[in-house]
């Protein structure tokens, strides 16, 4: 086995010198009936080649070659080359979380950059080294701020990415906590009357995503307005890290749960991913997840450690602020490459590429016969509400045959929108992929009549 | 600003001569580097946009307030310094890339490139999880394939990838005990945890709601199962075990615990983090276990990444099946031309629920796929046998100068304490700073909680017996220098580019941002 380091004669070697006849010796603490004398029932041991041409098959039943207009919590953005090859890099890949902080200064800070950027666009005072995704962010900020306000109310906006909604369920199910929905206006924003109404002295906290599911941008300094009246915290949930760029941050809020994927990191069908949590600094003692601090060496040069791990369950256990163990750090890793690659300047010039490309498809999609953009009037970024006259998976299976992903039917979480679908644009689609299923959107209709 | 960087003996300065061989290291230069802050300039790029091909747009008349005004303190930086910025970083790292790294219940081995490559194919890497299932037959087969290898592997009958990682597995697996007991009609109240348990038992089953009672372990370091028996009521959803436990030892009674628990219709739950020890040798599912949790991080190489990310499957007996996260991949059974279809089923009207959003960490699932593959089954046990192997080599080469709490047999890992050490004031965290001097990683200290002091070290499959010999004499050279010149030890590392950190102050006034110096603020 290729990946193995000792040669029989070794093995033989150290079983004599451990006084082990055989290697069953050593197993000999497993009940004999609890044994397994059989081969797993696994592929056979395949050469390298073999493992890389299964893959590449896998690879080929996909949607390569396909021109997508998907969003909805996992965007397409250029990944700059330079991120893989530095994340490569076997010091990064193949090193441990930094506990001993001598020997893993180069992760440590690269996270302590990662906090300090994360704090810049979102507009909080800390951020922490990084959480699962977006989806169990968005639930153990929701567990924060109850720990934070001691109250168990908590009011979900329903333009909060359905995932999301349902992981948060499931981690509220068991602590107490009465989830409340709230209904989006005609201009598909959060409608504030309905919150002032349900915001109340036992809501712990809002939470709300902005840009929200349907691309809309969220009035957060009015949103937390209405909460703080009440006591209550505002959580904001970003999916779209891209938006930052030229989106407002949401310095409103008490606590932002983001989801990084759009910096750097491959759709990979789902994740890994990268979510992080920022806050006002007077939660700092609430937050969950590993955070990095600076410090000083004996001889008072600057280094990095991990820090404030009394919050968490390696010395906490059953009291920890969570039971959370990993962060994401390669990813998060990624992403502070890909900030530092797009930069102050890039990071504005991207997001507006992305606002003017979806601003663009906007406009051409709605102005074709058959489809109207819903929530026309709200400020948006890269994300728009198609109504059709077709269903949109019938739309969807027409365009599959010129190679186009359509976007995402909604009928499955808001079915009162009726034959809604949610598209994406970023700078990877081009005017030509825009124009091209604009023109397929046109036709669609005709077809299906034909078809009838 | 890192100041002094003078290259500083790797090896003993002022103590007894090296015994044995010492080839491992060498003091080198490391680059200084600063913060990506303190380095940019404004103006500098690192990043060309292709030409808009659509018409411009002005942001404060399409997003009115919402618009953003600046970007605040974000790097500028040309490409060349990103490299050299990340690449000296790197340097400042240990990595297995590197050597033995010997953290016990971690299991760092090798993580072969061939996954790395795989995972990084274009219609992997670029698969959106909302594309049509038609086109994801590829990333649902990757799916299909590795849940049946694991299942096998366990032994177990249902299996979900959902959680991200051990300790959201373990989240998940606790759901899913729950949510059965509540079908019976009570969902139960208490959880029993070993005091040798990882600190992430205890934090999950608080949070889904219950009250963690704790099992002591008897002298041999085991779980005493008399004392279960006494403990385990109508109200014990389930005991959480580890097995082979924390100091690396098979539970050789596990028949007889899952029968205390099944007799009282509560589950056994297996925390999976020592699987390294039973792949291809005997399986959880086979000796009584209702749910466990794996993690694709440790028994099947997907990188550790410096922290994450993870992946945490957990698998399940029948009778917990119907309450897996949504969606499960399922197979429809054949066409007339016999093709068969993979798809997502949402329809699962007793699930606990979503845990995450999407998959899971489907790249990871990739990755743990291709070491399967390149394992095979041969594969898979030889590597079981030659991480316990190796444990065992360790374990008999330093036994006369450790203190072994526990005598027990071991599999994968093997506890010393530092008993004999702090005779001379020298504790377990010391030795393993010391350990640093001499090219290794130290082991993990201080844990499980059972032994005091505990040096819990676990060489995994991946160490030659090179350099299994090279940590022995480090080892073996520390326990002299503890005996002989305690200083050098208590001041270790010191071939390191920064020595100890205060890590007091670091806790007593945080520091978790860069802030610009008052005197640079336009």
């Amino acid at each position: 086995m290729r990946y193995l380091p000792k040669s029989p004669g070794e093995r033989l070697e150290m079983l004599k010198q451990i006084g082990a006849s055989s290697i069953d010796d050593l197993f000999s603490t497993i009940p004999q009936e609890y044994r397994l004398e059989r081969d797993l029932e696994v592929p056979r041991q395949m050469g390298e080649s073999e493992i890389v041409e299964y893959f590449r098959n896998a690879a080929q039943k996909s949607a390569a070659g396909y021109t997508s207009f998907l969003g909805a919590g996992a965007y397409r953005h250029y990944r700059p080359v330079v991120i893989d090859s530095l994340v490569q890099r076997g010091e990064f890949l193949t090193s441990y979380t930094p506990y001993q902080a001598e020997i893993t200064q180069g992760t440590l800070q690269a996270i302590f950059e990662f906090q300090t950027m994360i704090c810049e666009l979102t507009g909080m005072e800390i951020a922490n080294a990084s959480m699962y995704d977006g989806s169990t962010g968005a639930a153990e900020s929701v567990s924060m701020a109850v720990r934070i306000t001691h109250r168990s109310g908590v009011l979900v906006a329903r333009t909060v990415h359905p995932e999301y909604r349902e992981v948060m369920q499931t981690y509220a199910q068991h602590q107490g906590l009465a989830a409340q929905p709230l209904p989006y206006g005609e201009d598909g924003r959060l409608d504030l009357a309905a919150l002032e109404q349900s915001v109340n002295e036992q809501t712990a906290c809002v939470l709300i995503q902005s840009p929200n599911f349907f691309g809309v941008i969220e009035d957060i300094p009015a949103i937390a307005e209405i909460a703080h009246k009440k006591g209550a915290l505002l959580i904001v949930s970003i999916a779209e890290a891209i938006s930052l760029g030229v989106v407002r941050p949401p310095a409103e809020a008490d606590i932002v749960s983001m989801e990084a994927q759009s910096f750097g990191v491959a759709l990979s069908y789902g994740g890994p991913y990268c979510g992080v949590i920022a806050a006002k600094e007077k939660y700092l003692r609430q937050m969950p997840g590993r955070l990095v601090g600076e410090t000083v060496d004996k001889e008072g040069r600057r280094g990095f450690v991990l820090t404030l791990s009394t919050r968490e369950q390696h010395i906490r256990r059953e009291k920890a602020t969570s039971n959370i163990c990993t962060n994401q750090a390669l990813v998060a890793l990624m992403a502070t490459i890909f900030l530092t690659v797009y930069g102050k300047e890039g990071m504005r010039e991207l997001a507006l590429h992305n606002l003017a490309k979806a601003s663009y498809a906007a406009q051409q999609f709605s102005s074709v016969g058959g489809a109207r953009l819903l929530f026309a009037n709200a400020p948006r970024f890269h994300e728009f509400v198609l109504q059709t006259s077709e269903s949109p998976q019938q739309l969807n299976q027409q365009l599959l045959k010129q190679k186009v992903i359509g976007g995402l039917p909604l009928d499955r979480w808001y079915p009162e929108l009726g034959n809604a679908s949610l598209w994406c644009t970023t700078e990877l689609n081009t005017r030509e992929q825009i124009d091209h299923a604009a023109s397929l959107l046109q036709h669609a209709p005709e077809e299906a009549l034909t078809r009838a | 600003m890192p100041t002094s960087t003078q290259p500083r003996d790797a090896g003993n300065a002022a103590g007894h001569p090296f015994e044995g061989t010492r080839r491992k290291v060498r003091a080198h230069l490391t680059q200084n580097e600063a913060l990506v802050f303190e380095k940019s300039s404004p103006g500098k790029k690192a990043y060309k946009m292709p030409p808009l091909d659509v018409p411009e747009v002005d942001p404060n008349t399409l997003l009115g307030k919402a618009a953003r005004a600046d970007l605040g303190l974000m790097p500028e930086l040309s490409e060349i310094e990103i490299i050299r910025h990340f690449t000296r970083l790197s340097t400042w790292n240990y990595a297995i890339d590197l050597g033995m790294y010997p953290l016990g219940s971690c299991t760092m081995k090798y993580n072969p490139r061939v996954n790395e490559f795989v995972a990084r194919l274009e219609g992997i890497a670029e698969a959106h999880p909302y594309q049509p299932e038609s086109l994801s037959q590829g990333a649902l087969e990757v799916i299909r394939l590795l849940k049946s290898c694991l299942l096998d592997i366990t032994g177990m009958d249902a299996i979900t990838l959902q959680p991200a990682a051990g300790a959201h597995g373990e989240f998940t697996g606790i759901l899913l005990v729950r949510a059965y007991h509540q079908s019976k009609g009570n969902p139960r109240t208490k959880v029993i945890i070993p005091d040798s348990a990882h600190g992430t038992n205890p934090a999950t089953a608080a949070i889904c709601g219950y009250q963690v009672e704790n099992l002591r372990s008897n002298s041999l370091g085991m779980v005493d199962v008399a004392q279960l028996e006494r403990i385990v009521t109508e109200e014990t959803a389930a005991l959480m075990l580890t097995n082979p436990s924390t100091i690396g030892v098979f539970e050789s009674e596990i028949h007889k615990i899952a029968d205390v628990l099944h007799a009282k219709g509560a589950l056994l739950y297996m925390d999976g983090a020592n699987m390294n020890a039973l792949v291809g040798k005997t399986r959880p599912g086979d000796f009584g276990v209702d749910v466990m949790h794996l993690n694709l991080h440790k028994t099947f190489s997907t990188p550790h990444g410096g922290g994450g990310p993870g992946s945490g499957p957990v698998a399940v007996k029948k009778i917990l099946e119907p309450f897996l996260p949504t969606p499960v991949v399922v197979e429809d059974p054949p066409d007339e031309h016999g093709r068969r279809t993979l798809r997502l089923d949402y329809d699962r009207p007793q699930s606990v629920g979503r845990v995450r959003m999407f998959y899971g960490n489907f790249g990871m699932f990739v990755r743990a796929l291709a070491y399967i593959m390149a394992n095979g089954p041969d594969g898979l046990r030889q590597t079981t046998e030659d991480a316990v192997l190796n444990a065992n080599y360790i374990r008999k080469n330093l036994e006369d100068v450790y203190e072994l709490p526990y005598r027990t047999p071991t599999l994968h890992e093997v506890v010393f304490s530092d008993r004999r050490q702090t005779q001379k004031g020298v504790k377990t965290g010391d030795i393993a700073k010391r350990l640093i001097d001499y090219g290794f990683h130290p082991y993990t200290t201080s844990f499980p909680l059972i032994v005091p002091g505990a040096l819990m070290i676990e060489p995994t499959e991946s160490e030659s017996k090179e350099e299994l010999d090279l940590f022995i004499d480090a080892m073996r050279q520390i326990a002299r220098e503890a005996e002989e010149n305690p200083e050098l030890v208590l001041n270790a590392p010191h071939a390191t580019r920064i020595s100890r950190l205060d890590e007091v102050l670091a806790a007593r006034k945080p520091v978790l941002r860069y802030t610009r110096p008052a005197s640079e603020k336009p």
